[in-house]
């Protein structure tokens, strides 16, 4: 249940993307069409989940078992930098056609910061192990949403009149505006 | 172009958040309070430069195939300075920014300035491009800070400006205050730069 509650927290409640800031490029530069946000979010989740999984144990058997907390940033990104290495020549030999879908996306993941955030923020929260693996896919269920839901409403907003100094950025940060906004409904619903 | 010119065009005609959209994290998420973004675009000025002036130096001697990995770790050995600097002298504030200062380490803006400027110029460029990005990207968290602060809660810098006859849009300063107030202020600039075009246009017909 606890479990449960992790995941609805980091997804939903405390969403990365629309109220910690975390992931913010790929959500303006990669939210252009469905399909590709949606493999771009898959990604991610799957990256996101294994980093979980990944820092915890850094964190607790070198960073606090070594005592040496002026490395965890480094650290830190080191691990995700060669996990996503790793993930791509995996994928790349075992799975031709998903290479194909996600490929391009997968270095792009390394300075994703909702990545690097998550590794953070779980740090701060001080979860099991279990829990930490929770948070993350969590997290990166979250990140999927929220691109999903921004290429979808931005397909349609190609055929709206938009004023000529609002289109791109300026209108899909509004856009963003307005989900947070939607999001903010779910605050407070959880405490984890 | 000269040092100068390369100072000069991170402050606006490159301006990181308005004009290449990146470094968005932080530019949202501390812009709520005055101090936290001084010292937030200060700590990103710092590490701007540290990376700048490591990776200039030393471009010549660090492989080609692992260069992004080497900037990565060059830059969060910066961030990591400016962290524990921050959390000695300043507790509170380093508190009150919490994972966002480590969140440099992933800023595009540091990573691409390495990448994209660092790693092709001599020192003094260098210094004078990080410089010039850091100030614009400190401008840039300033201005959204500002305007977030007197529609949201009547203040600036934590000084009362409006009176109480103004009800304070709680919104702007929660997360859907910050993506509207930097929207439209970039289709602001959009407009003016437009419009001048527009002119410029027309003079030359």
């Amino acid at each position: 249940m606890q479990l449960v509650l992790i995941f609805i927290s980091a997804a939903i409640v405390n969403n990365f993307v629309l109220t910690l800031f975390l992931g913010i490029c790929p959500f303006l530069g990669m939210s252009k069409r469905v399909e590709a946000a949606f493999s771009m979010g898959l990604a991610t989740t799957f990256v996101m989940t294994l980093t979980g999984a990944l820092t915890w144990i850094i964190n607790t058997y070198i960073i606090k078992g070594l005592d040496v907390p002026y490395l965890q940033n480094v650290a830190f990104i080191i691990t995700i930098a060669s996990l996503v290495q790793f993930v791509e020549m995996y994928i790349k030999k075992t799975s031709p056609s998903l290479y194909r879908t996600l490929g391009i996306f997968l270095p792009l993941i390394t300075t994703n910061c909702a990545v690097f955030g998550l590794a953070l923020f779980a740090d701060l929260k001080g979860f099991s192990f279990i829990e930490n693996i929770a948070y993350g896919f969590g997290a990166g269920a979250g990140f999927t949403l929220a691109m999903t839901m921004m290429a979808g409403i931005r397909e349609e907003l190609r055929f709206s009149d938009v004023p000529k100094a609002m289109e791109g950025a300026g209108i899909t940060l509004i856009v963003a505006g307005l989900m947070a906004l939607a999001f903010m409904g779910f605050s407070g619903l959880l405490t984890v | 172009m000269s040092i100068f010119a390369e100072f000069k065009k991170g402050l606006w005609s490159e301006n990181a958040v308005f004009r290449q959209l990146l470094g968005m994290c932080p530019t949202l998420a501390v812009t709520n309070t005055a101090v936290n973004r001084v010292f937030m675009g200060m700590a990103t000025v710092f590490v701007l430069l540290g990376s700048a002036v490591t990776v200039s130096i030393f471009k010549n001697l660090i492989p080609k195939q692992v260069r992004l990995a080497a900037y990565v770790v060059i830059i969060a050995t910066f961030v990591t300075i400016a962290d524990l600097f921050l959390a000695g002298s300043f507790p509170e504030i380093s508190k009150a920014l919490g994972p966002y200062v480590p969140l440099i380490v992933v800023n595009c803006l540091v990573l691409g300035r390495a990448e994209t400027f660092s790693s092709k110029n001599s020192l003094a460029p260098s210094v004078a491009d990080a410089a010039g990005m850091g100030i614009g990207f400190t401008f840039a968290l300033l201005w959204l800070g500002v305007v977030r602060e007197i529609i949201g809660s009547g203040t600036i810098f934590g000084a009362q400006l409006l009176g109480g006859w103004f009800e304070p849009w709680l919104i702007m300063v929660l997360p859907p205050g910050a993506f509207i107030s930097l929207g439209i202020t970039i289709g602001l600039i959009n407009h003016y730069t437009n419009r001048r075009e527009e002119a410029l246009h027309q003079h030359w017909e």
